[in-house]
């Protein structure tokens, strides 16, 4: 009911829908990111269900549990699923609802639009499910590698399905950093240089120009292949004169920075756990923001390290080489500095803390397994085996997985309005950190001994069967770790403590408003003198800047 | 045979690779035990104790990161010299074009022929060891991969994109190896064998491929080569003496000589040969090997011809 006040009408306000048309029509930031997050979780268990059908029909060799199409279809489904509809939507989701609140503004700048990128996202993942019931899902892998998912070589519509799913959420995922870039540049606080930002809005800003770029190459490519499949252009069918290797030029533009892209908001959260946990500022925060930016520049050189086995010659090979080992540094630099944050600090082990540690030593073990595929002949020789799958899964596990863990326990008090549990929360800390290494260490074994990946089945070789089998045991108790993440969330909302507006005493602006916050977020922006408002409310006289300003004089 | 196939070396080039591989891990595992050892110093000796005050705020030390910013480019860099020097050595020159053997990955089998000899076979890679051959890898309809982990490094079988590597065993052996990139349903069984043998002993092995297999007079083999011909085997498989040149499947013309069938899915025996032919689903689900439907006097028939081609 609209109200008039003198010639004035007031719009009916939102808190008055009710059911499901609170969340279905809500343009709010808050919402839409929650909604989001929901829906990484349950695209997140579906994912994990697949891995789990994997590793039990790969627990012993020549095993007859899934015949090799369904095998072949559920890795695609996969790593298609974690990479487009679990980690970005994750990730967008936390950006989604903590960007304004970090930023003391009262939503993203564009609010509808924020609400369209989530639903063709979620539309996008629908779709792409959808083709399970249309004679089955893609099974040319989540690269998609041409001529294979081309129409001579795949007789399903799965490649058409995973073409246009992917299509949608690459149009959410654009729109999305779109409005991030303008939110972040045009929506802070007074105050709040950019130099003053929390690292995660740095690290969220570099994040969206990167998406920007990456996905719109994907788009464009995935078009070409949708042409291919429909209208018979051949662009990729080196069979009529097109080339094969072009969708992989075009795939991996995308490919490389998109590891970035799921890496950088990671990096982000760490960098705000870290130092709220330490009790100390992040160490080095120009270089930790600077070496984002050398990232985001150098992920467009390195996208042909995908590539070093398709015969580009040794020049080309050289120069992916070394762009590569040049990308380590800038990361190592952050890794570096995340460490030196917790010299002389006063750690407190929350399980946000404790999975922030776990990230830093398992994405470290990820990033240097990274540099021996950028030493070119270590990649010959180990690339498409089960030692590259154990890297890439320290970096998005170990990574992305282990940080999402870590933001989501230190922001999930502010979202929710109540704590987690930390004794539930040590359990699947624990759990997680144990199934992770148990799944994992041990794929860098079986490629050492030659074992490929993406192999339905394989034979009985001395020591397969083993390492095979531990891993398949590891994969189970991240099943049990994601139950313990599940009893959590019930215990949390049924009866969780209440929250208040800052239980870690924590610095950024998020943690001046209630939690949850108001539909507005803030009644009153606090002043922004510096990177950390609220520490600066309790010391005005520590003021950072004051501080760092009298220790240089 | 090595159960650490790429850390056992067997050419020239595998060497190289290995020991570029061993002293990256080196290096790296120092930089890895440093991280480790500086963060559980930190989390061990700066835990929160109970009563004790907010720490000193710092803020960083331009110094400090200059410093191991520098640190970390001076690995790289040494890293990227030996990577140079390794990459050349391992690759053959860019204008190799005199193949001494040719591999052609198809869905789901390898093509290899010896253009110097004639001499074409599939799936079982025959070499003398201690020679260095100079190897030409295409692909018949998707990517294929061509890697024996102990022979060196492997390279992707492309359509309509020859890539070139240099194969070598430095001693004779079996070696198995596989394709390693996915190439659709049957990917897990396209695996490789390679044959390295003294000289004389792959001579007389060439020489005995080169030779035309007597058509059988009678009995159950030649009820079997009817059936080759009548059966369609023929429109796919060649056999020299047949007239058969097609290259839709593996050339089959010295099949009983082989030691695996279907590209290493089972052993090359009367049994698993009538298994194949009976139901190839049994063996390799999804192959592009139809199932006739035979009948196993006709099966029994086919496998007699087949095991007469030495």
């Amino acid at each position: 009911m609209s109200t008039a006040v003198g010639s004035l009408t007031i719009p009916r306000p939102h808190a008055e829908r009710t059911g499901l048309l609170v969340w279905v029509a809500s343009v709010d930031h808050k919402q839409i990111g929650i909604m989001y997050m929901l829906a990484a979780l349950v695209f997140f268990s579906l994912g994990g269900i697949e891995a789990l059908l994997m590793r039990i029909q790969l627990a012993v060799p020549n095993n007859h549990f899934l015949n090799p199409d369904t095998f072949n279809q559920l890795f695609t489904v996969h790593g298609t699923t974690m990479i487009f509809f679990v980690a970005m939507p994750m990730l967008a989701g936390m950006t989604a609802y903590m960007v304004p609140l970090m930023i003391g503004a009262k939503d993203v700048a564009f609010p509808r639009l924020n609400a369209l990128s989530f639903w063709v996202m979620l539309f996008g993942g629908i779709l792409f499910y959808l083709s399970f019931f249309t004679g089955g899902a893609s099974n040319a892998g989540w690269f998609a590698y041409t001529p294979l998912s081309e129409p001579g070589f795949s007789s399903t519509n799965g490649v058409t399905y995973w073409i246009c799913g992917l299509l949608a959420a690459g149009v959410g995922t654009v729109t999305g950093a779109i409005n991030m870039i303008v939110t972040i540049i045009k929506l802070r606080a007074p105050g709040m240089t950019i130099r003053r930002v929390p690292l995660f809005i740095w690290m969220t800003l570099v994040n969206s120009f990167l998406m920007l770029a990456a996905l719109s190459v994907l788009n464009a490519a995935l078009v070409m292949l949708l042409i291919d499949r429909q209208f018979n252009a051949q662009v990729f069918a080196p069979a009529f004169g097109g080339s094969a290797m072009l969708w992989q030029h075009y795939f991996w533009g995308f490919g490389h920075p998109e590891v970035y892209i799921v890496i950088l908001p990671s990096f982000g959260m760490i960098s705000e756990v870290i130092p709220v946990f330490a009790r100390k500022p992040i160490y080095g925060y120009e270089f930790v923001a600077g070496s984002t930016v050398a990232i985001a520049f150098l992920s467009f050189g390195v996208w042909a390290h995908h590539m070093f086995t398709v015969g580009m010659g040794t020049v080309l090979d050289l120069f992916f080489g070394a762009m590569s080992m040049t990308i380590a540094v800038p990361t190592g630099v952050k890794i570096f500095n995340w460490t030196a944050t917790l010299f002389h600090a006063r750690i407190r082990f929350t399980t946000a803390m404790l999975f922030a540690i776990g990230f830093i030593l398992t994405f470290t073990m990820g990033g240097l397994t990274g540099i021996t595929f950028a030493v070119v002949p270590i990649d010959y020789q180990l690339t498409d085996t089960y030692y590259l799958v154990a890297h890439f899964h320290y970096t998005l596990f170990g990574g992305t997985v282990l940080a999402i863990f870590a933001g989501f326990y230190y922001w999930f008090p502010k979202i929710s309005g109540r704590m987690l549990s930390e004794r539930i929360g040590r359990w699947h800390f624990w759990l997680t950190l144990i199934g992770f290494h148990t799944t994992f260490l041990v794929q860098h074994f079986l490629g050492l001994m030659g074992m490929p990946r993406r192999v339905f089945t394989y034979p009985d070789l001395p020591g397969w069967g083993l390492l095979n089998m531990i891993s398949t045991i590891g994969a189970f108790i991240l099943l049990a770790s994601v139950v313990a993440l599940v009893l959590n969330l019930y215990v949390s909302l049924t009866a969780g403590e209440a929250a208040g507006d800052n239980p870690w005493d924590a610095w950024t602006l998020e943690w001046a408003t209630t939690s949850p916050p108001p539909p507005e977020n803030f009644t009153r922006v606090p002043p922004v003198h510096g990177r950390r408002p609220l520490w600066d409310l309790a010391h005005p006289e520590l003021n950072d800047e004051r501080v760092a300003a009298a220790a240089e004089a | 045979m090595s159960v650490w196939v790429t850390l056992h070396p067997l050419s020239p080039g595998a060497v190289t690779i290995e020991r570029l591989f061993v002293g990256t891990v080196v290096v790296l595992s120092v930089l890895f035990a440093l991280v480790v050892a500086l963060g559980v110093y930190a989390i061990i000796k700066y835990r929160d104790r109970p009563g004790a005050a907010e720490p000193a705020q710092e803020f960083g030390s331009r110094r400090l990161e200059i410093g191991w910013t520098a640190g970390a480019i001076v690995v790289v860099a040494a890293l990227m010299v030996f990577t140079a020097s390794a990459t050349i050595a391992v690759n053959p020159p860019a204008d190799a074009n005199k193949p001494d053997l040719r591999i052609v990955g198809h869905q789901w089998w390898w093509e290899i022929d010896y253009p110097d000899s004639g001499v074409m076979t599939a799936n079982e890679v025959h070499i003398p060891a201690g020679k260095r051959l100079l190897v030409d890898v295409e692909a018949a309809d998707v990517i294929h991969d061509f890697w024996v982990p102990e022979l060196g490094r492997k390279i992707d079988a492309i359509p309509q994109h020859p890539n070139w590597i240099y194969l070598q065993a430095d001693r004779p052996g079996t070696y198995l190896g596989t394709c390693a990139e996915f190439c659709g349903p049957e990917h897990a069984w396209m695996r490789i064998m390679v044959v390295a043998q003294d000289q004389a002993d792959f001579d007389s092995w060439q020489t005995a491929q080169r030779a035309v297999p007597p058509a059988p007079g009678s009995g159950l083999a030649a009820a079997g080569a009817q059936l080759f011909r009548e059966q369609t085997c023929i429109n796919c498989h060649a056999i020299a003496g047949t007239g058969s040149t097609a290259k839709v499947g593996p050339d089959l013309t010295h099949i009983s000589t082989r030691q695996t069938l279907a590209s290493g899915a089972a052993i090359n025996s009367a049994d698993e040969l009538f298994k194949w032919l009976k139901d190839p689903d049994s063996i390799k689900p999804q192959s592009h090997m139809p199932n006739f439907q035979l009948s196993n006097e006709q099966v029994t028939e086919l496998v007699a011809y087949l095991e007469a081609l030495k």
